[in-house]
């Protein structure tokens, strides 16, 4: 850290000077660490109760599968939740801090947070950010005003849709929903068709693979299904455990029990009020 | 025009001689998507042209017959396309030639496709085509395809382009041995219906080619009938007015 001979007032927001760095850096030929992303499938749709929405469980570190089992569909309020796709640092930190805000906001006006109030909270930040908060997002509930289906992209733009895909794995997801999806789906049919997109995704892209997870939101009520479908199990498991061949001879076998260090007495005085 | 500006900076690293090689597509036409089915193979691909971002031909027959037992479909540059089909003219032609009773078959050209773009490419001037051969011949069928750098493969179905992405997980989903014909073209309308929904570069006027061991037949153009009654899409702002 340079130290400046003349007192500089502290700037407030985010500084952008390193980035000019990381582009002079890059311009050498230093490559940049990867980021853990989490290269995705997340999906959302709106069927006649609700919303619902479905991920797939890969995250990875470049061409590395980092996490088999990450959860990518996030609290947000007891009636929203929210897909991320992109750096995880960035969906979780994101959808953190909007989720603590929507809490404070439910404490100071006493009732259920809405969809758009959440919408508008991380449209806000990603814009702030210019698209440096990695963040796309499918954020679905229902609320007062009815379901609600939104997805938002790192720059800060959003979409209101009846059914909607992010991640690497969003174009054949997408197929699947373009080519089954119709208006007043019921729950089964819902979880179904999720299903089949999100299996669409961890089949046909490299970057999302794993486990299906499904969150279904309906009025006054929300069902989070965890590894929902586990398409991918592992199939080829040794029978035989662990043998070692050497084994060390045991000469001699001592225990000797720790001695007590506080004496605890049973009949004390109760504790003084 | 912004084309050649935009990609002027990323080529001039190479030879000198840049006006003799192809180094970016001008017209060109987008996906094609194709299978085997009980008799053949069905092959399905619009009728654009777009030049850059503006689609400048909308009757563009990107799929044609070669010789007696194949079809070629293709994405991609259409010049280097038409220049293709005369290479394919000049094979066939010399086959005819030996007048032996043999024709050339569809792995034949494929093979033969698969030289031509793969030496294109080592001599840094290729043709920026992806395409996509079926035949049958002596009752077999045959579906392959053949990328502008040479990769080629053969396959119960492929895509090229944007196919790939949109096109393949419904094929590999919906495909299974002896399609019927109708079901064929069901599925292949349903591909053809997504790319035509998240295709930037796709219009609605497409052709059906069928090859059996009878022979081929492309179909007259025709659109697919689409769906934008959502009411998300009517109402998207319900419950905020004035948010977008």
């Amino acid at each position: 850290m340079s130290k400046s001979a003349v007192e500089v007032p502290p700037r407030c927001g985010f500084s952008f000077d390193l980035c000019r760095r990381n582009a002079m850096l890059s311009e050498k030929g230093v490559q940049a660490p990867s980021y853990r992303k989490t290269g995705t499938t997340i999906v959302g749709l709106v069927f006649q109760d609700g919303v619902i929405l479905g991920a797939d469980t890969r995250a990875t570190e470049g061409p590395i599968v980092c996490d088999k089992n990450c959860e990518k569909i996030h609290y947000m309020a007891p009636n929203i939740y929210c897909c991320g796709a992109g750096t995880a640092a960035d969906t979780e930190a994101v959808t953190d801090m909007v989720s603590s805000q929507l809490q404070l906001h439910r404490h100071h006006t006493g009732r259920e947070s809405r969809v758009i109030t959440a919408l508008t909270l991380l449209k806000k930040h990603l814009f702030n950010y210019q698209g440096h908060v990695q963040a796309a997002l499918v954020l679905g509930g229902v609320d007062i005003t009815g379901p609600h289906l939104h997805t938002i992209y790192p720059h800060g733009s959003t979409d209101t849709l009846p059914f909607a895909t992010m991640g690497s794995g969003s174009l054949a997801a997408m197929a699947i929903f373009e080519t089954k999806y119709k208006e007043g789906l019921t729950s089964d049919e819902g979880i179904k068709l999720v299903t089949e997109a999100i299996c669409s995704g961890i089949f046909n892209d490299l970057g999302s693979g794993s486990n299906v997870d499904v969150c279904v939101i309906t009025k006054g009520h929300k069902e989070y299904l965890r590894n929902h479908l586990l398409p991918n199990p592992r199939t080829y498991v040794s029978p035989k455990d662990y043998s070692l061949s050497k084994k060390t001879e045991v000469l001699l076998t001592k225990i000797t029990p720790l001695k007590e260090k506080v004496q605890v007495i049973e009949r004390g005085d109760a504790m003084e009020e | 025009m912004s084309l050649s500006e935009s990609n002027q900076a990323q080529h001039n690293s190479l030879l000198s001689s840049d006006s003799q090689r192809t180094l970016y597509p001008y017209v060109t036409g987008t996906s094609v998507v194709a299978l085997k089915y009980k008799d053949g193979i069905l092959m399905a691909a619009d009728m654009g042209g777009s030049y850059g971002s503006t689609l400048r031909y909308k009757s563009v027959e990107r799929m044609k017959p070669v010789g007696k037992h194949s079809l070629l479909g293709a994405s991609g540059e259409l010049s280097d396309f038409q220049e293709l089909l005369r290479y394919l003219d000049e094979l066939i032609l010399y086959d005819n030639m030996w007048d032996d009773g043999n024709s050339l078959g569809p792995k034949e050209v494929h093979n033969y496709l698969t030289r031509v773009m793969y030496n294109r490419r080592n001599k840094f001037n290729p043709l920026w085509n992806t395409l996509v051969l079926g035949g049958v011949k002596n009752g077999q069928k045959y579906l392959g395809t053949v990328t502008m750098i040479g990769v080629h493969f053969e396959d119960n179905h492929v895509a090229t382009g944007f196919g790939n992405h949109l096109a393949r997980p419904i094929l590999r989903d919906e495909w299974h041995e002896n399609l019927s014909f109708e079901d064929g073209v069901k599925i292949l309308e349903k591909c053809m219906r997504v790319l035509l929904y998240r295709d930037r570069s796709a219009v609605n006027k497409l052709q059906i080619a069928k090859i059996t061991e009878e022979g081929v037949t492309i179909s007259q153009p025709y659109s697919l009938k689409t769906f934008w009654g959502f009411s998300a899409f009517q109402n998207p702002t319900v419950g905020a007015e004035g948010s977008w």
